[in-house]
This record gives structure tokens, sequence and C-alpha cells, in this order.
């Protein structure tokens, strides 16, 4: 499991050779990003800015006029909020070549917390006219969408998670922009995903399998644009359709289902699973999953209820007995917390 | 095409300031103080500096201007039509719709335009990327920008003077218009020029520039000779001072109009027919006044 930070990073090396509109643009993040590989490789095309987000942007709107394709790197929810007036009137007005790579995009953020939470960084960027919104699942999918993305016109938001979960992609993928991808089928509920969380997603679905309720799992890795034809023949005559995502579920992947749904399928129904409209905290990825109703766990548990499957609680099978999250939420009132406190809960 | 004869210049500065005053007046809406402050530097670069090719205006190799106080676009575009980019007439069809002309500048729509702007603060970014990019591309342009000194309280303006030194940028040049006045700002004390307070107060410019790393000009930005040896100056440092120019251009905010010049309640606004009268008659301009 190689992580999307590594993967972008690697893939930028590896297009700056043939293609010299390739420039990486910094806010002092490059060690976390990963861009530091890129400046290590071609120290002349990385450009350190400084901490400095809005500046970023600006620069790299200028760099386009000269047809560079500057790429980005800070974490997503500088480029999301404190550099938002920037992206609007520099780049999405003006269809600027610029490709922002939104690093440590969503709740995980290596235990940062809710300043660094870039979670509602989809329904900001999905507002924006000209902008492509790409949320990658996987190393192999990010390596993907930024050759897709480094040889585009116009302006790019990529979504990255700090860190791995299991690869949901072989080498054998082909990114095609807007598509809606089946990547599990089942006869019982659709699941809707994107990003790092469709990985959970198909564990959940797992876990479905076990109550009797066999899952589809569609994962966007574009919101916008979007094949929205496309999707609707996978949702087919669905008449109850979950999303899932690592973001609020305002405005992002829920927000766009539900947008589609109610002008193409009106009748079906949209239960819509993420971060509720409230915030977040510092916490382990295990604790904020499990707390915030992201792991494999919470999402099928919601499912079931939501789809009223009846039966006794949902355990896992990896972690029965190991963890409750209210619990350790007790605990860190008597002992700080880290990593070593929490049992890990991956399948 | 370009001329430094100062007598032409300043009655082609009479007429942008006769352009802006009467479009924005059948407009009904407008800017005025910021665009008459400014007309003297565009009407200096575009008829007797900057590289350029009304015919061609997307040349590579061009001089690029981006006017980060967006709002000033009336006077943009006035001396782009009076440089040949379009004709004078369309300015009739400024903030009316379906028009090349937006209420603030639009590089999408409007040959001439090298960046688009409206949100203040952020063209010395853009000018710095453009700037760098000539840079990395080996390409030999300069690039101009210019601010409004009620415009340097944005932040990012600050963030672009830190870190534009880096980069070696003799190739781009900040002119500050200080014209003394923004749309409210502060009550005025008894060094201000005008009737209200200097957007900056009295903050030592050319010490607070030089002390960033920055190559420091100030000038009478009314005056086409001393405006030309600012400009002069920083072309001068291109290739070899290593540091970005700021010239800081003294001006007056609504220049050249009676009752415009130092009046901060003309930051914008509608001439009367009464008041067209009297502008054109101190720009010698032809004005017919209707029924």
């Amino acid at each position: 499991m190689a992580s999307m930070r590594d993967a972008w990073a690697a893939t930028l090396i590896s297009l700056a050779n043939d293609d010299d509109r390739v420039v990486v643009l910094d806010g002092d993040l490059a060690s976390s990003t990963k861009a530091a590989l890129f400046a290590d490789a071609y120290p002349d095309r990385f450009i350190e800015v400084g901490i400095a987000e809005q500046n970023i942007v600006g620069m790299a709107a200028g760099l386009t006029t000269l047809g560079f394709h500057p790429w980005l790197s800070s974490f997503g929810v500088f480029f999301s909020q404190r550099a938002l007036d920037q992206v609007r009137m520099l780049v999405s007005q003006t269809k600027a070549s610029v490709k922002i790579g939104a690093s440590y995009a969503g709740l995980l953020n290596g235990s940062s917390g809710k300043t660094h939470q870039d979670i509602e960084d989809l329904a900001v960027m999905r507002a924006m006219p000209n902008m492509t919104v790409l949320v990658p699942a996987d190393a192999t999918e990010t390596g993907a969408a930024v050759r897709w993305a480094a040889d585009s016109d116009g302006p790019v938001y990529l979504r990255l998670a700090r860190d791995s979960e299991q690869d949901v992609f072989d080498g054998t993928y082909d990114f095609r922009i807007g598509e809606p991808r089946l990547v599990r089928s089942g006869d019982d509920v659709t699941l809707i995903s994107t990003g790092i969380q469709t990985a959970r997603v198909l564990a959940a679905a797992e876990l479905l399998r076990d109550r009797g309720c066999d899952a589809t799992v569609i994962h966007l890795a574009t919101l916008k644009p979007l094949d929205e034809a496309a999707l609707l023949a996978l949702l087919g005559g669905e008449t109850h359709v979950f999303t899932v995502e690592e973001h609020s579920v305002i405005g992002g992947l829920g927000g766009l289902v539900s947008e589609l749904v109610a002008s193409r399928l009106p009748g079906t129904r949209v239960t819509r699973i993420g971060l509720a409209d409230s915030w977040s905290e510092s916490a382990p990825n295990d604790f904020l999953l499990e707390k915030y109703g992201l792991s494999p766990k919470r999402v099928a548990e919601q499912v079931l209820a939501a789809a009223r499957v009846p039966g006794p609680p949902l355990v896992a099978r990896y972690e029965r007995g190991l963890f409750d999250p209210d619990a350790a939420l007790q605990a860190t009132a008597s002992r700080s917390i880290g990593n070593s406190g929490l049992p890990r809960m991956r399948p | 095409m370009k001329t430094r004869d100062v007598a032409a210049l300043e009655q082609t500065a009479q007429r942008g300031r006769w352009l802006v005053l009467s479009t924005v007046a059948a407009s009904k809406a407008g800017h005025i103080g910021g665009p008459l402050s400014a007309m003297d530097m565009l009407v200096a670069l575009y008829f007797g500096e900057l590289n350029i090719d009304p015919e061609s205006p997307g040349n590579p190799g061009r001089d690029r201007f981006v006017l980060s106080k967006g709002h000033n676009a009336i006077g943009l575009y006035s001396v782009l039509a009076m440089r040949g980019y379009f004709p004078e007439t369309e300015l009739q069809t400024f903030d009316k719709g379906n028009s090349r002309l937006q209420g603030h500048p639009d590089m999408l729509r409007t040959p001439g335009v090298d960046m688009s702007a409206g949100s203040l603060g952020q063209g010395l970014s853009a000018a710095a990327g453009i700037a760098l990019a000539a840079k990395l591309r080996h390409r030999s342009f300069h690039t101009w920008v210019m601010l409004g000194d009620g415009e340097c309280q944005e932040g990012m303006v600050w963030e672009t003077v830190v870190s534009a030194p880096r980069y070696g940028l003799d190739n781009l040049t900040a002119i500050i218009d200080v014209n003394g006045l923004q749309q409210y700002g502060w009550p005025k004390g008894d060094s201000d020029r005008f009737d209200r307070s200097e957007p900056l107060g009295h903050i030592d410019l050319e010490a607070v520039f030089k002390g960033f790393g920055w190559s420091v000009i100030t000038i009478d930005g009314g005056d086409f000779t001393d405006i030309f040896r600012g400009i002069d100056a920083a072309k001068a440092s291109q290739g070899r001072s290593g540091k970005p120019s700021v010239i800081l251009s003294h001006t007056i905010k609504g220049a050249g109009i009676s009752f415009t010049a130092g009046q901060h309640k003309w930051h914008n606004g509608v001439a009367t027919p009464a008041q067209l009268e009297t502008a054109a008659h101190e720009l010698n301009q032809p004005y017919l006044r209707s029924a």
C-alpha cells in the first residue's frame, strides 16, 4: 500500500522529464506532502513560496499565463479555505491550469485536529465554475489522476489523503475523467463512495455480506465533471441509494448524488453517510473513524439501520470486544492518548 | 507609435479622464477617483513605455501590465481604447451586459488585459508569477503591476512583498498609486493631504520596501517627466539589480477635475450634466449638453 502523496510526487517526477510545464509551488509543507521528493529531483522547477497560501495561488495563476501547469503543495484546507478567494478569482474565473495538490485532505491528518481537517472542500470546490474535482481512492488511482490532470487545460483540485488504506485498484487501472466505477456488485443495497473512503466502504460491504446484505459499491474518482448518465445507468431502478464520504454530509458527494437523484430519479431515497454538521477533534485515525461514523463497522451499521435490515447489533470479526469509542474518550480524561493506546482495526 | 512627448501625453491623459467621467455617467455607476489618479501613469506606460501591439494583444514577447486595483478598470479600458485595442465607442457598453468591458478586468474577455482582478491584493502575486515564469522561460519582457495605497492594507500584498526578492525578479515593477484616499477609511488628521486619512497613515514606504529588499523609486505621479524617470530607473535595474522594483507614485485621487480632486466621496460617483460640462471645459473636451 503506497500512499497517495508518495504516488503524487513520484508521478510528477516521472512526468517532469518530458513535460516542461510541470513545476511545483510549495507552502513550507514539502516534507509532509512529499513535494520534497520533487524538489530533490528537480530543484530548478521547485518553487518554495513559504507560509503564504494566497501568494502560492496568485503566483501559480501568473505562471500559467506563460504555459506552465503549476502543481501546488500544501494541506488541502489551506487552499479550499484560506486561499479560497484566490482560487475563486484567479483560478476558477480565469480557467488557469493550476493543479491544486490538496494533501492531508479529509478527517485524518495525523492527529492535527479540526484546524487542519479539510472536510468542507468538496462542497466548496464543486461549486466553483471550471473546476475539475478529483478524489482518487488509492495510490494507483492517484498516479493515473495526476497524469490526466497534468495534461489537461484548466483548474484541477486533487484531494489526497495522508494515510493509505487497502488498495482498491491494481496496475491495470485506466483513469477516465468523469467515470463512475463499479467496484463491487451486489443485489441488496447500493453504496456510492469517493476517495480513500471507498476502501472502507468495500470493507463495510464485507461486514454487510455477513448479515446477508449484498452491496453494490460505486466509486466516484471525479466529482466534477461527472458522467451523470453513466451513474444513472449504474443506479438502474434502485429505490434507496447510500452515499459515504470522509467529508461533511453537506454539499459533497451526498449533495451531488441528492441533486442528481432529485431531478432524475424521483422516488429514490438518498441516505448520506459522512461527517455531521459539527466540529471534530484531534485523535488517532481509528478513533476518529469510529467516533465520526466512517469506519467499516459504523458505515455498515448505518446502512443496516437505514435499510431496516433486522438482526442483532453488528460486531465485526476483527474488533470483537476490542474497542469502544465512548470508553476510549472517557479514558483520555485520565491519561494522554496516543496511537499505542488504541487497537488497530483494519480488516 | 510610442511617444514621450509630454504635451501630447498630457492631451491624451485629459482625453482619458474625460472618457472615465463620461462613461461612468452614462453607465450610471462606476469608479472615478482611482482611475483619474492613475491616468497619467497608465498613459505613460501604454503610450510611452510598454512593448505592445494592439493588433496582436497575445504576443508572447509583449510587456505585461496587471491592474491589481481592478476597480479602476474604466481607467484601463479608456487607455486601451485610445491605444487602439478596441474602439472608443465600445466604452459605451461598459457595465451594460454582454460587454467585453466588465466592472473589473477579465482577461478572458478583454483584449489587452493580462490578468483578471477585482478582489484587492491579488495582482502583485500574479505579476510575480508572470515575472518568475519569464525568468524560467528566458523571456526578456518586463512585468508592471499597479496597486492602490488603500489596497496595500490587504495582507496578501505583503506575502508577495516578502517573497518576491527571493526569486531575483528584477523584471518586475510594482507601481503604488499613492493617491491619498480610499473609499471611506479614517477621519482626516492634521497632516493628511485630503478630506480623509491617508490610507497607509504616514508609514515610511520607502524604508519599508527597502527593508524588504526592493529597489524603491519615489516620483510625482502627476508629472510625465518624473513618471518616465521612475519608469526608466525601474527598467534599468532589469538584468542588473536582482531585485524587484517599486515605484511610489504620489498622486491626487480624482486628479485633473476640480470637483473630484482630493474628495473621498468621488471614489465612485455619477457626474451631473452640469458637472460634465465643467469637466469637459477643464479637460478641453467637446461636450454638448443634451436638453
